[in-house]
């Protein structure tokens, strides 16, 4: 009985690797959006290899320059080479997309498992303040974060980090409320494991398949709201080359330079489609049900 | 029905007030003194003290907050510091134009959505059903002021057929209503695919085709309507995101509602303003959800809500 009771904990994880491989290789899309991905990332890491421009240096002679040999995608307003500026914008979506969903998804699932396995009034109200959270449309919500921090992009960190905990927690915890009442939770409290180590050892580990695949599913959300609260002029503020940002201008500029406009908003659609090819591959493969 | 409705409405209250607390106290500990940017170009100490006092400026921040309270009960949600305006006038003349675009977004989005949907659904991994959930996704990874980007630059530049703002005539409503109704089509698209292939896997569906019913008059009759029902809910999420959506692409077409009116409150630091904004989406965002939970239960007789 015993081995039993280990066994979803153990099969649990063997699994979810094999679950991703196997989800990967059968998947063209999946190996698709990696590949967009993984590009992105060595260009991230590399810019400053990869162009031989400055994404910060002003050169007001070389201004709104069409595309062409030495500019593959034109200069922008102050002269500076577009490619270049998209390239260094690349760190900045990836570390938008991934870090403050990383936060939401540590603070959410810590909520959800304290909050599920503990219950009583802990649980009542963490869950009244995710309710509160959960019930602002999230760009409202961005909107007041943003008025009281300014806008930064350090603040955005901070705003996305806030919004993203509360679907989490509410997910999680209805997860370990099923968990909880298992055989093998039973087991381990009536031989007198600590609840917190239940709840690392036992809860956890079964909660990640899901955890993953909000986790996939909120890094191209992220990149999108970035994008779009530093178009509104309320997320990183110049000179930072922001995607969204540099859109910003070209929509000033719409009729003489269009490409200052179009370029950044493939660049963030080709990255958001890469998340996006492997979010459902990966979501296929761990947890169907979480389907929209 | 009547009863759970009731329990429906009383139980967002607790939520409502705290969405106001944490939007008060969020727009409250932002220093910076409102009145010092109101009368920027006139710094007479004395003077600022009198309007501090006026406004209620210099009471304690929970006094001011219940005092708000009692005024947005009465549907008075404070002066603009920039219009020197009510705040509850200044959303009523915007929000009728936020509704015309949202309404118009959403049925566009769900015609185009159900029948993409439908046609992907029937013949699942064929070319036309790749082509659509391809566009469809698209859709999805869109950031929506590119799209707005992109459709000004090649209707209103390149080929000079519409207007690239403003909202005067229908004309003008054409590119806004195609870009916020454009991921919202995505959306419905891919749920009513799915959701019609859940369903066409039931008992039910296989007795019918067995009785020798052709396969359009299985899907239009027993199918379709049971896989719309998960179409339904998304309506309440729906109205969230037309109104987050409503925010960048009035601000692109130069629309004035009210997602606008938000906008350029942050920019001019027009505190009342934003927390009225905000205030009154968040509502009509809450109203929404329970719009959409009545509806599930109304068209889904097997649904009955127990008190939880």
């Amino acid at each position: 009985m015993s081995e039993n009771n280990e066994l979803p904990a153990v099969r649990a994880e063997n699994s979810l690797r094999l679950d991703l491989v196997t989800a990967f290789r059968r998947n063209r899309m999946a190996t698709a959006g990696l590949a967009i991905v993984s590009l992105l990332v060595v260009g991230a890491v590399l810019a400053p290899w990869l162009s031989p421009y400055d994404p910060y240096a002003i050169d007001l002679s070389n201004k709104t320059l069409a595309p062409s040999a030495s500019h593959w995608l034109g200069t922008d307003e102050l002269g500076r080479d577009l490619l270049t500026r998209l390239i260094y914008g690349a760190r900045i979506s990836l570390m938008i997309g991934i870090v403050p969903a990383l936060i939401a998804q540590i603070v959410g699932t810590s909520v959800g498992v304290v909050s599920g396995y503990c219950g009583g009034a802990l649980d009542y109200l963490l869950m009244r303040i995710a309710d509160v959270v959960l019930a602002f449309p999230s760009q409202l919500l961005a909107l007041a974060i943003m008025y009281t921090l300014s806008g930064s992009l350090m603040n955005l960190f901070i705003a996305l980090s806030v919004l993203g905990w509360a679907q989490t927690a509410r997910v999680v915890r209805s997860l370990t409320l099923s968990l909880r009442g298992r055989e093998f939770v039973l087991a381990a409290r009536s031989i007198g494991v600590r609840n917190s180590v239940i709840m690392l050892r036992h809860i956890l580990p079964n909660c990640i398949p899901t955890i993953i695949v909000l986790l996939t599913m909120r890094i191209p959300n992220y990149i999108l709201q970035e994008a779009s609260l530093s178009f509104l002029g309320i997320g990183a503020q110049p000179p930072t080359p922001s995607w969204g940002l540099i859109a910003t201008k070209g929509k000033e500029y719409l009729f003489s330079a269009p490409w200052i406009g179009i370029a950044p908003g493939i660049f963030i659609l080709v990255t958001v489609l890469g998340f996006n090819f492997m979010g459902d591959a990966v979501r296929d493969a761990l947890d169907p049900t979480l389907k929209d | 029905m009547i009863k759970h409705l009731l329990f429906r409405m009383l139980s967002t209250i607790p939520i409502l007030i705290g969405v106001s607390a944490l939007v008060f106290f969020l727009m409250n500990v932002v220093p910076g003194d409102p009145i010092a940017i109101m009368q920027s170009n006139f710094i007479d100490p004395d003077a600022l003290e009198r309007v501090r006092r006026e406004m209620h400026l210099d009471d304690p921040a929970p006094i001011r907050y219940v005092r708000f309270l009692a005024d947005a009960a009465r549907g008075e949600l404070g002066y603009s510091y920039k219009l020197r305006r009510p705040v509850s006038g200044v959303i009523a003349a915007a929000f009728p134009n936020t509704i015309k675009l949202a309404v118009s977004a959403a049925l566009v989005s769900w015609i185009i959505g159900i029948i993409a949907g439908l046609i992907s659904a029937v013949k699942p991994n064929s070319f036309v059903d790749n082509a659509l959930m391809g566009l469809a996704l698209t859709g999805i990874s869109m950031p929506a002021f590119w799209a707005a980007l992109v459709l000004q630059y090649i209707f209103g530049v390149v080929l000079g057929l519409l207007p690239v703002a403003g909202f005067e005539s229908w004309r003008h409503m054409i590119l806004p209503v195609t870009v916020l109704g454009w991921s919202e089509a995505a959306m419905v698209a891919r749920l009513t695919r799915s959701s019609l292939l859940e369903v066409m896997r039931h008992d039910y569906i296989r007795t019918a085709r067995s009785k020798g019913l052709s396969w359009s008059s299985v899907i239009r009759i027993h199918a379709l309507k049971n896989s719309l029902l998960p179409v339904v809910t998304i309506m309440a999420i729906q109205v969230s995101t037309l109104l987050s959506g409503s925010i960048v692409t009035e601000s692109v077409f130069g629309i004035p509602g009210i997602g606008r009116v938000a906008v350029s409150a942050i920019n001019n630091r027009d505190m009342p303003l934003l927390q009225g904004v905000i205030m009154f989406g968040t509502f009509i965002v809450i109203i929404g959800n329970i719009v959409a939970d009545v509806l599930y239960s109304t068209l889904d007789p097997r649904i009955k809500y127990v008190r939880e």
